[in-house]
């Protein structure tokens, strides 16, 4: 009862830590907001350019919902491994990470408690996105099932927290390129997963791998939860394999990560210096 | 090889001093014991547990005083610390009392508590950091150069609160200096390292009685490590001279 207790507390403290950080860092973030609605908007306005240079008659409200979900999950991913990589960057530029790896805490708290203060922080940071372009391009959401896709990208968290985990290897080897190296991987992953297109277009190698990545459910079920306004229990299709990838991601990600500290630890790359 | 054939004994309660230059190998020895290092070759263990294989039992029992104050600079000393205490397990309110008597003692202004650290003086910086390290109470305190670029009145202060952390709590403390009048004080034995390896190791009487008077008809730590290792204790490398200047 007593390990329960200091886990709790444990994991609390990096949440609290993390919110401290980020509220004297709130310009930094209000300009980062910016940039991921800028980044939405200009996806929204190719989907409203469609019809003018296609010719075709497009039912122009899908077309920018189905492009701002991509944008909305490419700007969930940002947050979630940017912030469990850039935590790992931050406290090696900081130096504090030697107290941190030194105190009794288990890693896996450390880190889901990291992962789970950017699941808040994005799916508010989502949410706020899509009602503000909603807004900006004046589109109905009244057919949306805004809880069932929050639940999707809930479940398809459970995944994402375990490739953000292999993503923040990459700080712990290389501080100052390893979080530049997230951002290669959350484009590719996205890339593989139909991010602003149906996988069917893709080549059919590439289809394959679509087929193992979290990414790909996470678009269909909020896409069809948005689009076609489906309730949570009808996005089974997705959900299940969002599960059972997590199921495996999860502890992959913690045991990868474990493996690199301690490789870490025999090559001494812990320390900032003396 | 930072450190080789490097073996020693601390007894509890006792105050273990590893004397040595820069470079010699002492911080590479405190992060082997703290867990953070894994050696090639050879076991470090914490009352009974192996460092490697019992990592999360030793965790437990450690903590550390480095000689760069290692925080989030943005965040401020009580956001630091309560992040500390949260994740050695300690609640809050029972962090913060513990706190604010470590700050009487180590002479921190409470008024100051709450302003970023990126706005602390070098030396007050290092305070926080020895609260950071006196909060959990460890059974193990591994303080690597604690005092350096502390004024003197701190450094007077800090070394009582490790006095009276030894004969309150009776914590074993290991403690890395270049601070020879500080090594007599505190310490009942020392081991010198020099160039990753121990060269001598005994109880400061003892070490100071197998060697030559020096030319004031007396013997110092400093005529100790001289003797052993033939160079001047004190002697600043680059870093350090350029770390104090700015």
């Amino acid at each position: 009862m007593q390990l329960v207790l200091r886990e709790l507390r444990a994991s609390w403290a990096f949440v609290e830590r993390n919110f401290n950080l980020i509220k004297r860092y709130w310009k930094w973030e209000l300009v980062f907001f910016a940039y991921t609605v800028a980044n939405s908007v200009t996806m929204g306005f190719i989907g409203k350019g469609v019809e003018s240079f296609s010719g075709a008659v497009v039912d122009v409200n899908y077309l920018i919902l189905y492009m701002l979900i991509g944008s909305i999950l490419w700007g969930y991913l940002s947050i979630l491994f940017e912030i469990v990589a850039e935590t790992v960057a931050w406290e090696r530029w900081e130096g504090t990470i030697e107290y941190t790896f030194m105190s009794p805490v288990s890693r896996a708290t450390h880190l889901l408690s990291v992962c789970w203060f950017s699941i808040l922080y994005g799916l508010l940071r989502s949410g706020l996105i899509l009602l503000f372009v909603s807004w900006f391009f004046q589109l109905s959401l009244s057919k949306a099932n805004i809880a069932a896709a929050g639940g999707i990208l809930a479940v398809g968290s459970l995944s994402f927290i375990g490739l953000g985990m292999i993503a923040a290897i990459m700080p712990l080897i290389s501080p100052e390129k390893g979080v530049q190296v997230v951002h290669i991987f959350q484009a590719l992953l996205l890339m593989f997963s139909g991010v602003y297109y149906e996988v069917e277009v893709l080549p059919l190698w590439m289809q394959k791998v679509a087929m193992i990545s979290p990414a790909t459910y996470a678009l269909k079920g909020m896409r069809e939860a948005i689009l076609e306004g489906q309730p949570f229990p009808a996005l089974s299709n997705y959900t299940l394999p969002l599960l059972l990838m997590g199921a495996i991601m999860l502890p992959v990600g913690i045991m990868a990560f474990g493996k690199m500290e301690k490789h870490a630890k025999i090559k001494g790359l812990l320390k900032r210096n003396g | 090889m930072a450190v080789q054939n490097v073996s020693f004994d601390i007894k509890p309660g006792e105050i273990f001093g590893v004397l040595g230059p820069n470079g010699s190998g002492k911080s590479t020895l405190i992060r082997m014991i703290s867990t953070l290092l894994i050696p090639d070759e050879g076991t470090v263990e914490v009352f009974g547990h192996n460092t490697e294989r019992d990592s999360g039992k030793v965790r437990a029992l450690i903590n550390r005083v480095s000689v760069e104050a290692s925080f989030f600079k943005k965040l401020s000393a009580l956001e630091n610390l309560l992040f500390t205490a949260g994740i050695y397990g300690i609640n809050k309110k029972e962090a913060k009392k513990i706190l604010y008597e470590i700050f009487e003692k180590i002479g921190l202004e409470k008024n100051r508590i709450s302003d970023p650290l990126e706005d602390f003086s070098r030396g007050m910086q290092q305070k926080v950091s020895i609260a950071r390290a006196f909060l959990s109470a460890p059974k193990l305190l591994l303080l690597d150069e604690p005092t350096t670029g502390l004024d003197p009145r701190a450094k007077i202060e800090v070394q009582a609160l490790i006095d009276e952390v030894k004969e309150t709590h009776g914590t074993t403390i290991l403690l890395t200096t270049h601070d020879m009048y500080e090594a007599e004080q505190l310490c009942s034995r020392v081991s010198i390292l020099h160039k990753g390896k121990i060269r001598k190791q005994g109880f400061v009487e003892a070490l100071k009685a197998e060697v030559p008077k020096n030319k004031n008809g007396i013997v110092t730590l400093e005529d100790v490590f001289l003797h052993y290792t033939g160079e001047e204790l004190n002697e600043k490398d680059y870093s350090e001279i350029v770390r104090e200047v700015s």
